[in-house]
């Protein structure tokens, strides 16, 4: 069953079509790259599977349920959440709120404004069962001893893994992670790569990555889309798109 | 008993710090050792505290930059007093009186909030500044082109003059255009002061430490992040925007209870009142409450204070806040607080003694 | 006849915040700060050239020469003491100061020439024109502000687009990282602007005097707000843009005076600036900056 289906996805900047006739499908669980030389258009599909931008054509369905065109917002009530290429952390909230702001929509958590300024018994009772629920996620992620530090003093590894368990606090159905690998050594990548597989089995997760780290796209990506100049170049099992001449020239040059 | 957490231990001490100087106060006042001059600064000190908290609830929860808080001050303050005018036969307890007056205030204040946040704050920083910062002007001047009276007919309004107006000879004239209100009746005392100054400290500490708060700062810190996690942006920008107007508001009433006559004149309802505001925010600490608080009773105690150097007391308060601002964020500045910073003083002091 | 001559009045009334919105949008641009302390420049410029033309009865072209001199060194002082050290802080933190600069030469001029309103003696020693058989009279100081504005901006272009100088100020407004690395004083730079923006306010403030003689040390606090709105108005950053606010600005408060109420005419004119802004978020000549996802 396919989690994500992307049919004929397309936008264009004043005149400049950036991505043209774009289809995918991720099915349940799945672990599926996103790859292209730079400038090839993923972070737009991901802006536009995210709301961010306006698609002017095409259709995306998440579990079956047309989500085209809505707000970032409603997109992330429905199932999206994401992760950003430059790290996008809360930087003056601590490690422990930034989980906590990811689990705002969360209904067991909700309550309203009057009440936290009043302090209802019902703020005791919420804020509790973040502080549990957000300490679970960050042990997940090995980064409950830091809990109480501030978002931006947090090595960049460690940065990253926050900026997933924030994702995740938002209990998504697919979770869209746009260069998890950048600015990482081969250990932090290496380490990233344990992550990300673990969050797919711990948390039954379907996850649709965005990289140009070719040893974390081999590694754990089971299929691939590779995109060039807006459109799709190829799509498959991992090994076969590696291998396809048409993908080698896109990289390299002819 | 439950171990109290830091940030529960640290909203104590603030609340802590403002009973203990109330106290402080009205013993001094009691026995007669405080002066008339300290006696009259005192519900002003309130004031001023009100309007920083209520501030650095703009900018520094919300990290937006407000140019007219006075604004809001102005409407609680005209709203407050003209409620009282009106009722002050048909409400003769002062003390109810002044607490629908500080209703009534509250709410034109937070009404103003959100109708002024809705088209401002979709604005980028500088430009929202200005666009505060001329709403400000702009209610300023409406009030000082309003003429309102009430008679037995009921309630008149002009933006002509007063005879316009159309008044019964009984009737009372209760906001004159420039010359703004008089005789408000003078409910304001320091007691009612330092509970306001309670109420809002409560208010956004709590709102600070709560799930509004997190959304509210989310925003402030990454607006991208914010709602990609599903934080309505706009929802939460007014609420900030409209309490923090609101409890201006209060201060506003406060303000016009204080005093018998009020005006609207750029002194104390323009851009100069909302920029002293956010100077004591920036010196208190942007984001700390209980900052704004102090550096707001600190820099009005100051020019007092110093009423011996009289003539040179603004320029000295000038000179002073520059060089605040340069020791505080000047590269040089934060080098030589970390080479003398008490921490390091002690540890040398420790090298020593071993 | 008398819309026109209001016109007029606005147009000169708007040249003069234009002079003075190009310093604030100059500064702006290059240095990325709001120096709030501009409008009271305007003051000191003012000051200077009545105690040269009145105290020391200095000739009028070299009394309004020392007001130019002195506020460019007062800009170039202002910026080197209190702006500098806080080139890499918060942009909050640099207003502040500006604020703590303006409340200082504020309290020097109420120091050094006491808060009693002096009253201006028009530099301009033209006889006024009269049109349409003396229906129309249009003031010496009216042309002389328009023509002064006119020739400013002129120059003021010629400069940035042919000029060395002017170039590293575009380069160092775009990217002053960038700027440095290519070999541009960036420091030198910003002198410069500053110099250029205060030398400008002391023309503005001899004008604006000229124009309406009343001086207080206050009387450049509420022109450095207005000019500022008009800096805003016509796109922050845009020299075309300051212009254009300006000129509007200074029309629509004079009509606004005229036509509807004296009281209100504050009121009416951010009230336009409020409407502009919010169906033009960037201002009327602003660029649009988007933020990269």
């Amino acid at each position: 069953m396919a989690v994500l289906e992307v049919k004929n996805l397309g936008v264009s900047f004043g005149g400049l079509r950036a991505v043209d006739d774009f289809s995918l499908e991720v099915a349940k669980g799945q672990l599926y790259g996103l790859i292209g030389p730079n400038g090839a258009g993923k972070t737009t599909v991901f802006n536009m599977l995210t709301g961010v931008y306006k698609p002017d054509n095409g259709k995306i369905l998440l579990d079956e349920e047309d989500i085209t065109g809505r707000s970032n917002i409603e997109i992330n009530k429905a199932g999206i959440a994401r992760t950003f290429q430059n790290i996008r952390l809360f930087s003056d909230l601590t490690v422990l709120d930034n989980v906590k702001a990811g689990l705002h929509n969360q209904k067991e958590y909700i309550y309203s404004t009057l009440t936290g300024i009043l302090r209802l018994p019902r703020y005791f009772q919420a804020e509790r069962a973040m502080d549990e629920r957000a300490m679970e996620l960050l042990k997940v992620f090995d980064l409950d001893k830091e809990a109480s530090y501030k978002a931006s003093n947090l090595p960049y590894g460690k940065q990253r893994k926050l900026e997933i368990a924030r994702a995740l606090a938002t209990n998504p159905k697919l979770l869209l992670l746009d260069e998890p690998a950048a600015g990482m050594n081969p250990n932090e990548t290496q380490e990233l790569m344990d992550t990300i597989r673990f969050v797919r089995d711990e948390f039954h997760m379907t996850i649709l990555l965005i990289e140009h780290d070719m040893k974390l796209v081999a590694g754990i990506c089971e299929k691939l889309t590779v995109l060039n100049f807006g459109q799709v170049l190829a799509c498959g099992d991992t090994s076969e798109v590696l291998q396809d001449p048409k993908v080698i020239t896109a990289y390299l040059g002819e | 008993m439950k171990k109290l957490s830091k940030t529960t231990k640290s909203n104590l001490i603030t609340y802590g710090i403002v009973v203990v100087a109330y106290l402080v106060c009205e013993i001094l006042m009691r026995t007669g050792h405080m002066s008339s001059l300290m006696k009259g600064i005192l519900v002003p000190l309130c004031i001023y505290a009100i309007l920083a908290v209520s501030l650095n609830l703009t900018v520094g929860i919300l990290g937006e930059l407000s140019l007219g808080h006075a604004g809001f001050m102005c409407v609680g303050a005209f709203t407050g007093a003209v409620f009282s005018k009106c009722t002050v036969e048909m409400i003769a307890v002062p003390g109810l009186r002044f607490l629908l007056a500080l209703l009534v205030g509250i709410v034109c204040a937070g009404i103003c909030g959100i109708l002024i946040g809705i088209p401002v704050l979709r604005l980028r920083g500088d430009y929202l500044a200005i666009v505060t910062l001329a709403f400000g002007e702009i209610i300023k001047n409406l009030v000082n082109a309003i003429y309102f009276g009430m008679d037995k007919n009921g309630l008149h309004f002009s933006m002509k003059d007063s005879i316009a107006l159309g008044l019964e000879p009984d009737g009372v004239i209760i906001i004159k255009g420039a010359q703004g209100i008089t005789g408000t009746p003078t409910d304001s005392n320091f007691t009612i002061g330092v509970i306001l100054l309670l109420i809002t400290l409560i208010i956004v500490i709590n709102l600070v430490h709560s799930r509004t708060g997190r959304a509210i700062m989310a925003i402030r810190d990454n607006r991208i992040a914010a709602e990609s996690i599903g934080i309505n942006i706009t929802k939460y920008k007014i609420l900030a925007f409209s309490v923090s107007a609101a409890l201006a508001g209060a201060a506003g009433v406060l303000y016009a209870h204080n005093l018998s006559t009020l005006t609207a004149l750029p002194k104390n309802f323009g851009y100069n009142m909302s920029i002293m505001i956010l100077v004591f925010v920036v010196l208190g600490g942007i984001g700390s409450i209980r900052g704004s608080m102090i550096a707001a009773v600190i820099l009005t105690l100051l020019p007092e204070l110093l009423r011996a150097l009289n003539e040179y007391r603004m320029l000295i308060y000038a000179v002073v806040l520059i060089a605040i601002m340069i020791f505080t964020w000047s590269p040089k500045g934060i080098a030589l607080r970390e080479r003398y910073s008490l921490a390091k003083l002690l540890k040398r002091r420790e090298k020593e003694v071993q | 006849m008398s819309f026109i001559s209001y016109l007029l009045n606005g147009i000169s009334l708007g040249s003069v915040y234009a002079i003075i919105a190009l310093g604030y949008t100059m500064v702006y641009g290059i240095a990325k700060m709001l120096n709030f302390a501009h409008g009271d420049v305007i003051m000191i410029g003012s000051y200077v050239a009545y105690m040269a033309i009145n105290n020391m009865g200095l000739p009028i072209p070299v009394s309004i020469l020392l007001s130019v001199i002195v506020c460019t060194l007062l800009g170039m002082m202002m910026e080197k003491i209190a702006y500098k050290p806080l080139r890499q802080a918060s942009k909050l933190a640099v207003l502040i100061t500006a604020i703590g600069a303006s409340y200082f030469l504020q309290n020097i001029a109420l120091l050094i020439f006491g808060a009693n309103t002096k009253s201006f003696s028009s530099v301009v020693n033209m006889e006024p024109i009269q049109l349409a058989g003396g229906q129309l009279i249009i003031s010496g100081e009216t042309i002389a502000t328009v023509v002064a504005c006119i020739v400013i901006m002129a120059c003021l272009m010629t400069f940035m687009k042919y000029s060395k100088a002017g170039h590293a100020m575009l380069a160092v407004s775009e990217d002053s990282g960038a700027a440095q690395l290519m070999g541009i004083n960036v420091n030198a730079t910003i002198s410069l602007t500053f110099a250029i923006g205060s030398a400008l306010a002391a023309v503005a403030g001899v004008l604006l005097c000229s124009a309406y003689p009343a001086l207080t040390p206050y009387t450049g606090a509420m022109p450095g707000i207005k000019a500022f709105v008009a800096a805003v108005f016509g796109g922050i950053g845009s020299i075309p843009g300051a212009f254009i606010g300006g000129i509007l600005l200074g029309v629509i408060e004079i009509l606004s005076r005229a036509y509807i109420s004296s009281q209100l005419s504050d009121a009416i004119v951010f009230s336009v600036l409020i409407i502009v802004l919010v169906v033009k978020p960037t201002g009327l000549l602003g660029k649009q900056i988007q933020e990269k996802v």
